[in-house]
């Protein structure tokens, strides 16, 4: 059974009015279990809207979607996947160990539990010695490991990342990239990766869905095929090069079309 | 422990030696100028004033101090009861917000001699009306902020999370405006007491420090009516400290701090 299902999705914003948007028409996409896909395009390609109506954040306009063979609805209501954003989105109040606990509060769990399972996350990220922190007193990409802690608190099979490492320094990023993949391997999640950065799409992904703007739709999906086990050193591997290219000569092709109808994207 | 002290003392020295000064110089100007009692008093003519009529000041002081309090509390608990009300349901915010800007803008403490005529002459409760008031509409509007201001990606993640909107409440809106009521009380602690004694001007019992001022002025006891006035200063600055101590009290890590270094 596959992960995520899409079938002729679209999506419009304002249907109807004068500023009526075609955020996504005709998405076909089927990511299998324990597959790591990246989504990359240009501003308003609708990359976010299709993970946010994935996590039922939105409501399609036409199309289905399933999530572990259910609707999108029943999944998110069944706590499926698990979410990290832009903004790691750590509640300042509250300790690290207790972000972490909050998706578990929500499903009832009582207190020795939910704090086992978060202790156990945090080890997962290397930050165990953290539990009692405030969110503030963390650096940027500290925040966003517990984020992802957080997302993985209720063992979700499917994880949505939203562009999570945004906002951290190159280096940071790298590091956050491969203790990302590390984690992957250990719990075989499904992963779905909006991002902006080609390297980092084709360092993460089995496949890069490559999608356009106006309206936002899948231009091109790019197969990566490396192998063995992803490290630092792949990113000096033939295969990884190849991949960025191949990514590349695809979003330049959809800049390409847009350049032929006249549209400027800046 | 010994360094806190000495940061204590570093910030707290300049302004001291500040107003120290400006003692002085306020007792050298009177006593230079030779201006007389009922113009401006000095410095220690208005201490010897305030220390022998202690019980006198401390009595009033007590009067208008419970008004305030009473006025804040209340104000208070109504401000955060309609506040939670308004986040519930939107449309009344939109009705009801614009107004309690507006009301917050204009001195409605003028009302407190309308509501005088609707009690007894001797009674302290329109001044307490009126303090509420106050205090209400200053934590409404804050709270109410609170309440709604809170980040998009939180909402986000709560509905991820399939929370219904009252657990979003619990965990999300109402943590939030945490920080808001506490700076709203900072606001309000103060602005209880001067409501307290403004409302004291407009008729009533002659018991409090805003009516012991006007009439010791009246009688050109210019002197005691400046230790009337310290005892006020004195009831305003304990509500601001209080009210500040709170909110350091309430504040995981310190409120100010958490301000500066959250994005």
């Amino acid at each position: 059974m596959s992960a995520v299902e899409i079938r002729n999705l679209g999506k419009i914003f304002n249907a109807g009015s004068s500023n009526q948007v075609d955020a996504l028409v005709d998405i076909d996409l089927s990511i299998a279990s324990g597959e790591f896909v990246s989504l990359i395009g240009p501003s308003g390609c609708g990359k976010s809207t299709l993970l946010r109506l994935v996590a039922n954040l939105l409501e399609p306009t036409s199309g289905d979607i399933a999530v572990n063979g259910k609707s999108a609805k029943q999944a998110r209501l069944d706590q499926d996947y698990g979410m990290a954003f832009q903004q790691s989105g750590l509640f300042d109040w509250r300790t690290v160990v207790k972000n972490i606990e909050l998706p578990l509060e929500l499903k009832g769990w009582d207190k020795a539990k939910r704090r086992e399972r978060a202790l156990e996350m945090l080890e997962l990220v290397k930050l165990a010695d953290f539990a009692e922190h405030f969110p503030w007193q963390l650096s940027g990409g500290m925040q966003q490991r517990v984020a992802i802690a957080r997302a993985l608190a209720v063992h979700p099979q499917l994880l949505l990342m939203d562009e999570p490492f945004g906002a951290l320094d190159e280096m940071t990023r790298e590091h956050m990239q491969g203790e990302l993949l590390s984690i992957c391997r250990r719990t075989g999640s499904t992963v779905i990766f909006v991002t902006h950065s080609i390297p980092e799409a084709v360092y993460l992904s089995n496949r890069v869905v490559v999608m356009s703007p106006r309206p936002g739709r899948i231009t091109k999906i790019v197969d990566v095929t490396i192998e063995g086990e992803r490290t630092d050193a792949t990113r000096d591997n033939a295969a990884f090069f190849a991949g960025i290219t191949a990514v590349r000569e695809a979003l330049r092709g959809v800049e390409m079309s847009a350049h032929v109808r006249g549209i400027e994207d800046r | 422990m010994s360094s806190r002290t000495a940061s204590i003392a570093r910030s707290a020295l300049p302004p001291a030696v500040f107003g120290v000064g400006f003692l002085a110089l306020w007792e050298l100007v009177v006593k230079g100028f030779d201006l007389k009692p009922y113009f401006l008093a000095p410095p220690s003519k208005i201490w010897q004033k305030f220390t022998e009529n202690f019980d006198l000041v401390w009595g009033a002081t007590k009067v208008s101090g419970t008004n305030a309090l009473v006025g804040l509390l209340v104000g208070t608990a109504f401000g955060i009861v309609m506040s939670l009300v308004l986040s519930r349901y939107r449309v009344l915010s939109d009705l009801v917000t614009p107004l309690a800007i507006a009301l917050n803008a204009i001195p409605i403490f003028v009302l407190v001699a309308v509501l005088n005529n609707m009690f007894a002459i001797t009674s302290e409760v329109p001044r307490r009306i009126m303090v509420t008031l106050v205090v209400y509409f200053i934590v409404l509007v804050n709270v109410a902020r609170g309440l709604t201001q809170v980040s998009a990606t939180h909402v986000e993640l709560m509905r991820s999370y399939a929370a219904s909107e009252v657990a979003i409440l619990r965990k999300v809106r109402v943590p939030n405006a945490v920080p808001y009521l506490f700076t709203s009380l900072k606001i309000a602690a103060p602005a209880s007491v001067i409501t307290a004694f403004v409302s004291e001007y407009f008729g009533g019992s002659q018991n409090g420090l805003g009516s012991r001022i006007a009439s010791n002025i009246a009688n050109s006891k210019n002197a005691v009516a400046w230790a009337y006035v310290l005892g006020a200063c004195l009831l305003g600055l304990t509500f601001y400290v209080i009210s500040s101590l709170l909110e350091g009290a309430a504040t995981p890590g310190g409120g100010s701090k958490r301000a500066k270094k959250s994005r």
